[in-house]
C-alpha cells in the first residue's frame, strides 16, 4: 500500500489524521490508553479544566508533551476577550503558542459565536498564534478566517457531543472545495464511518471526542476510529468512484446509433 | 417578562390533574421521543411511570453519559452566616430556634476554604441566612475578592437581591447563583415561610430573573422536596428551568431536589419522598432538560448517593458541614440541618472513581470574568 500523505498544519507535519480531545472520560488513565489507541498525534485539552500554575496538573500532566502536540482550547469561553485572556494566559505558562479557538456563549448546545471568533482570530494571529477556529460550517466565514491567517478551519458536523455524523455535509463539501487550509471536521462525529465519510470527502482531518470517550470500550474505539480515518482519507486519495445520475460512456443506451453508421 | 409572566398561565391543580391522567401510553410515547415536550415531562413525574423506573433510568443515564460524559464535578458549601429573619419551618437558621450562631470574619471563611483547597475543591458554594445587616453585600464582596486567587469558581446561596447587587458579586469574582423556590405551590409557600422577607414568593420566584439579567454564568434552581407533591414541584421546576436555559441563553441552568432533613425545630415533611421518587424525579428532569446540570449534596445518604450517580447527576458535593466555621475556623455552631452521607471527600472521590467516573474539581476559570482579573 503506498504511504498516505501526512497532515501538515502551519508547517509542522503529523502522520495522524485523528485529533483528540480529552473531555468526558471516565478517568485519566483510560484517557490515555485511547489517545495511545487512537494514534493521535495532537490533543486538545479545555483550559478550564487545568490548573495552569501546578506544575502537577493532573490533566496537563497526563498529555506526553513530546509525544503529541498540546493543543490548548478555550472552551467555555462566551466572547473574543475572554478567549484570547485563556489564549495568553496558557501561552505565559508556558504552553506552545497555539490554541483552538472555541468561543460559545450558549453552554447548552455549545454552537460557536462566528462574529467572536473572527475576532479574537485575527487578533491572536497578530499576536503570533497558531489560530485553530472552531465554526459553524459556514464556507464564507471560514475564508473569512483562512484571511486574517488561521492555520485550519474547523467546521462541526453536529452540534459537539451528539454522535449524529455529518449534518452539514454540504455546507462542509463547499469549504473543502475552497478552503486552502486544512478541514479539520470537529463536532458531532459519533461512528467511525462518520469519520471515515469526512474523510472520503476530502476534510484533511478529523477530531473525535465525545464518541471516544464514552463508549464502552473507550480504546476499543479509538482504535476504531483510528482505521476509520485512515480507510476514508486512503479512498479519497485513491480516488472514488464518482456517484452520478448522468449517464456514462461506458453503456451508452445509444450506442446503436453510431454502431449503425459503421 | 419573567417567569412571573410564564407560570401564571399554569394551575397547580390543573397539572396535578394532567399527571394523574397520564396513562402507560404516554409514558412509553414520553421515553420514544426524540424531544420532550411539556406533556411528555407530566407523564414521567406521573405516578403510572413507576412501572418505567428501569427504562427511565437507562435513557437518562445515556443521556447524560453523552452530554457531560463520566465526569462529576466536585463542590463544597462554605457557609459563612447563619443569621437569619426569616422563620422557615423547617430550616434549623429559623429567627425562632434557639441556637448558637455566627457570621464568620473575611479570615475566617478563608481559612475554611484553605482548608477545602487542601482537599482538593476548588469550586465553592457561599451561605448565608437572610439578614443584610449581618451579612451585607459590601462583606460578599470582601470575601469574594479575597477567596478568588484560591479558587476557579464561586457561587453564592444567598438572600435575594437586586440586579444591581447581582452585578457588584459578578464584577468582585461571583459566577454562580444559587436560589430555591422551595415550592411552587403559593399557599404552602405562604404556609411554611410564615414571618421575614421570604414571605414574598413573587420577589423570590423573580430571583433567577435577576441573577440572569446581571450575567451570572451558572444558574442553579429547586426544590425542597417534602414541602408539597413532588410531582408538580418538579413538573414547575422543570418548567422554570427551561424558560431559564430560553431566556438567558448564556448561562448554564442546573437543578437540585434537595430532600428535607432534620434539622432544629423538629418539622416533618408533610409529603415525604422516598428513594424510587427521588430516582424517578431525577430521570424525569434529565429527560426533559438533557443538558442541564443535576446536583446531588450530602443531604442524602451515601448508598443513595452512589446508585443514583451514573444516572443523571453531574455534581456532588462532600465532606460537607453546614454550620458556619464548620470545617476549621470555629467550634460549638450548629448547622441549618444534618447532612447523610458523613465520608470524607477523598472516601467520596474514590467510590466515583470505583463506579468508572472521573471526579472533577476545577471546571471553570476566574480569568473567564473580565472584571475580576487582577
Amino acid at each position: 500500500m503506498t504511504q498516505l500523505p501526512p497532515l501538515i498544519i502551519a508547517d509542522r507535519t503529523f502522520g495522524s489524521r485523528l485529533l483528540i480531545g480529552t473531555g468526558k472520560f471516565a478517568s485519566t488513565r483510560i484517557m490515555q490508553q485511547a489517545i495511545a489507541a487512537s494514534g493521535a498525534e495532537i490533543v486538545t485539552v479545555a483550559l478550564r479544566r487545568v490548573d495552569l500554575s501546578d506544575p502537577q496538573d493532573n490533566l496537563m500532566e497526563a498529555v506526553d508533551r513530546d509525544r503529541y502536540l498540546f493543543l490548548p482550547n478555550t472552551s467555555g469561553a462566551r466572547d473574543a476577550e475572554e478567549a484570547m485572556r485563556l489564549a495568553r494566559i496558557a501561552r505565559a505558562a508556558g504552553c506552545e503558542p497555539w490554541v483552538k479557538l472555541e468561543v460559545t456563549p450558549d453552554p447548552h448546545y455549545l454552537l460557536p459565536d462566528p462574529v467572536e471568533t473572527l475576532k479574537a482570530a485575527e487578533i491572536l494571529v497578530k499576536e503570533g498564534f497558531k489560530v485553530l477556529p472552531y465554526i459553524n460550517a459556514d464556507p464564507v466565514l471560514a475564508k473569512r478566517l483562512e484571511e486574517v491567517g488561521t492555520v485550519t478551519v474547523m467546521p462541526l458536523g453536529a452540534p459537539i457531543g451528539t454522535n449524529r455524523g455529518l449534518k452539514t455535509r454540504d455546507a462542509i463539501q463547499i469549504i473543502i472545495q475552497q478552503a486552502q487550509v486544512p478541514v479539520v471536521v470537529d463536532a458531532g462525529l459519533g461512528a467511525p464511518s462518520h469519520a471515515a465519510e469526512a474523510m472520503e470527502m476530502g476534510a484533511d482531518a478529523v477530531l473525535i471526542n465525545t464518541a471516544i470517550a464514552t463508549a464502552g470500550d473507550p480504546v476499543g474505539m479509538a482504535k476504531a476510529f483510528r482505521l476509520g480515518v485512515e480507510a476514508g482519507h486512503g479512498a479519497y486519495i485513491a480516488g472514488l468512484g464518482r456517484h452520478s445520475w448522468e449517464a456514462e460512456a461506458s453503456s451508452p443506451l445509444t450506442g446503436f446509433l453510431r454502431s449503425n453508421h459503421v | 417578562m419573567s417567569f412571573w409572566q410564564k407560570i401564571i398561565q399554569y394551575r397547580w391543580d390543573q397539572i396535578e390533574a394532567a399527571i394523574s391522567r397520564k396513562t402507560a401510553q404516554d409514558v412509553r410515547q414520553a421515553l420514544r421521543a426524540p424531544t420532550r415536550n411539556f406533556d411528555d415531562l407530566l407523564a414521567l413525574l406521573a405516578p403510572v411511570a413507576a412501572d418505567f423506573l428501569e427504562e427511565m433510568a437507562l435513557a437518562a443515564h445515556r443521556l447524560t453519559v453523552q452530554r457531560f460524559g463520566r465526569t462529576i464535578q466536585m463542590f463544597a458549601p462554605v457557609y459563612i452566616s447563619s443569621e437569619c429573619t426569616n422563620s422557615c419551618v423547617y430550616c434549623g437558621f429559623n429567627r425562632h430556634n434557639q441556637i448558637s450562631r455566627a457570621t464568620l470574619s473575611v479570615e475566617e471563611v478563608e481559612k475554611e476554604v484553605i482548608f477545602l483547597h487542601r482537599q482538593g475543591f476548588r469550586h465553592v458554594l457561599l451561605l448565608t441566612g437572610e439578614s443584610p445587616h449581618h451579612a451585607p453585600v459590601e462583606y460578599l464582596i470582601r470575601i469574594a475578592r479575597k477567596l478568588q486567587p484560591l479558587l476557579a469558581s464561586i457561587s453564592v446561596e444567598i438572600y435575594p437581591l437586586t440586579t444591581n447587587d447581582y452585578r457588584r458579586l459578578i464584577e468582585n469574582g461571583v459566577d454562580g447563583l444559587t436560589v430555591y423556590q422551595e415550592t411552587y405551590h403559593l399557599k404552602r409557600y405562604a404556609e411554611v415561610h410564615p414571618a421575614g422577607p421570604k414571605r414574598n414568593y413573587h420577589w423570590r420566584l423573580e430571583t433567577p430573573d435577576r441573577g440572569g439579567q446581571a450575567g451570572f454564568r451558572r444558574l442553579n434552581i429547586g426544590v425542597l422536596l417534602g414541602l408539597s407533591d413532588w410531582r408538580v414541584d418538579g413538573a414547575f421546576v422543570g418548567l422554570h428551568a427551561a424558560y431559564l436555559v430560553r431566556r438567558y441563553w448564556q448561562s448554564h441552568v442546573s437543578v437540585s431536589f434537595p430532600r428535607l432533613r432534620p434539622a432544629a425545630g423538629g418539622f416533618q415533611p408533610q409529603f415525604p419522598v422516598n428513594d424510587a421518587h427521588m430516582l424517578q424525579l431525577m430521570c424525569a428532569l434529565r429527560l426533559w432538560l438533557p443538558d442541564a446540570g443535576l446536583v446531588l449534596s450530602t443531604r442524602e445518604p451515601a448508598s443513595l448517593r452512589e446508585n443514583l450517580l451514573p444516572l443523571g447527576i453531574t455534581q456532588m458535593s462532600a465532606g460537607s458541614k453546614t454550620a458556619p466555621g464548620g470545617y476549621v475556623a470555629k467550634e460549638n455552631v450548629e448547622g441549618q440541618f444534618e447532612i447523610s452521607d458523613l465520608r470524607s471527600p477523598q472516601e467520596v472521590v474514590s467510590m466515583i472513581a470505583a463506579h468508572g467516573y472521573e471526579p472533577v474539581w476545577k471546571d471553570w476559570d476566574a480569568s473567564f470574568l473580565n472584571a475580576a482579573q487582577p
